[in-house]
């Protein structure tokens, strides 16, 4: 579903990402890990074609960056830690809008259908900007889902959340994951994601350093996984793109 | 996955769905137009009071006045529509929609024009009232549709470039300025000569002038704002 070879990402003369090679499976949940700086929120945003790689390839759902980037996007449902919503719309007119920029047919009945989803039926014709931070962010997955994408990535959702928005959070994203779909997401809160994704990817100094499917980390828990990763053990080298376990 | 397989329909949608926004976003803020109309009348305010004009020098100066009004009161605007989007993020937002990047191009050049041109059927008669002559003619409304689609067709594209940088707020009036000066030219002689009543044969170079501007301008930002609009 991804596909990514030897992506180096560079801004002037300082280079973020050395050659990076990243594979995800149809369905797979992966949980990118990594300090900050790593390059992390750069690589998502090639991914989402908001930024063009230097050298490399990538490919998502079949379809080349940057050469085609309009397929990919209409295969791409992005959150980020902002929710990149109007706050003077309102939440059902947020949706609409966005459902028109895709394209997205009957979408009276696709807003409905999220609507539900994000529990947000009550507050439908509230002006955003009276939402709080958790339910602007739940509305943020309801834009990314309108068009019923293949492939999600998120770029640390929990960011800014209380206990609770985070626990509804995690619930919607199991949900939009549960469907089928693709999920890349960066986070540094090893604990939450820990419960979330099936496989965790280590990215620092501008390569995947480490990986590990879920069912892999046997007795380690993920917080041993990425000190180990970060102190290049069992890796060794941080730089080297061995998976550790 | 569920987008409809109608590359123009899909195109025009995207491009009326942008205009839609900012003006309901507008309708309720009234951010932007606010601070457009109060720029715009505090210039001619001052104008007025700055100059004290005989009657017949009026007709000289105006066109001058009424395109400083517009250029200075449009470059606020063109900043805020662009920072808006910059600063929410939902910049990110529209660059991520499936479409061709010249839509939202297209789409906020709409919304900048509409703005430009509430502006000004506001600023018109109230310059008419306080410096007692009539500038409503369809003449020179002609001239104020064309030179702000000259404007805002420069002014969408440099702001989306201006907009990613720091210094956004300083340096859009710096790119924009020398840019749009052969727009601000003809728009002053084409509106001049309406209010002097000359004939259209002298009037017509500047109109033709403003028309291969806007057309050019046009073309120009649908080609290169894919590239401009990217980090």
């Amino acid at each position: 579903m991804i596909k990514v070879h030897r992506l180096v990402k560079r801004f002037g003369a300082k280079t973020v990402l050395r050659g990076l090679d990243f594979e995800v499976k149809q369905g797979e949940f992966v949980a990118l890990l990594g300090p900050n700086g790593a390059g992390k929120t750069t690589f998502l945003r090639i991914l989402a074609s908001l930024s063009r790689p230097t050298l490399g390839e990538v490919h998502v759902s079949g379809y080349a960056l940057p050469s085609q980037a309009a397929a990919v996007r209409a295969r791409l449902g992005v959150v980020t830690h902002q929710p990149l919503l109007y706050g003077d719309l309102t939440a059902e007119e947020n949706l609409r809008f966005y459902g028109r920029m895709y394209g997205i047919p009957e979408i009276n009945q696709k807003i409905n259908e999220v609507i539900e989803i994000l529990g947000l039926t009550l507050r439908r014709a509230d002006l955003v900007r009276t939402f709080s931070r958790g339910m602007q962010q739940r509305l943020a997955i309801g834009r990314a889902i309108l068009h019923d994408p293949e492939v999600m990535l998120f770029d640390e959702p929990h960011t800014g959340l209380d206990q609770d928005a985070c626990d509804m959070l995690d619930r919607l994203l199991r949900d939009v994951a549960g469907r089928g779909r693709t999920v890349v997401m960066t986070s540094h809160d090893l604990a939450r994601v820990e419960n979330l994704a099936t496989r965790f990817d280590v990215l620092a100094r501008g390569v995947i350093a480490a990986s590990t499917a879920r069912v892999n980390l046997g007795k380690y828990n993920l917080l041993d996984f990425y000190r180990q990763s970060m102190a290049g053990i069992p890796g060794k080298n941080v730089n080297q793109q061995t998976p550790v376990i | 996955m569920s987008t409809s397989k109608r590359p123009l329909f899909d195109y025009l949608k995207a491009i009326g769905a942008i205009v839609w926004k900012d003006l309901a976003a507008e309708i309720r803020s009234r951010e932007l137009l606010s601070a457009m109309l109060v720029f715009a009348l505090l210039v001619i305010l001052i104008f007025n009071f700055a100059i004290e004009l005989q009657p017949a020098l009026r007709t000289t100066i105006t066109p001058g006045v009424l395109w400083v009004t517009f250029a200075f009161a449009g470059t606020l605007g063109l900043n805020r529509s662009m920072a808006i989007e910059k600063d929410r993020g939902c910049l990110d937002g529209l660059l991520l929609a499936p479409v061709d990047r010249s839509a939202i191009y297209f789409g906020k050049a709409f919304s900048n024009l509409a703005f430009m041109l509430i502006v000004a059927l506001i600023v018109l008669p109230i310059y008419s009232l306080l410096y007692n002559i009539n500038i409503i003619i369809p003449g020179l409304l002609l001239v104020v549709l064309l030179g702000s689609i000259g404007y805002v067709a420069v002014g969408t594209l440099l702001s989306s470039m201006a907009v990613q940088t720091r210094t956004r707020d300083v340096l859009l009036p710096v790119l924009l300025f020398p840019v749009i000066v052969p727009v601000l030219l003809a728009a002053v002689k084409a509106s001049s000569g309406f209010l002097q009543n000359l004939p259209m044969n002298e009037i017509w170079p500047w109109l033709n002038i403003l028309i291969a501007y806007d057309v050019i301008f046009i073309a120009v930002a649908f080609i290169v704002f894919d590239y401009v609009i990217e980090e």
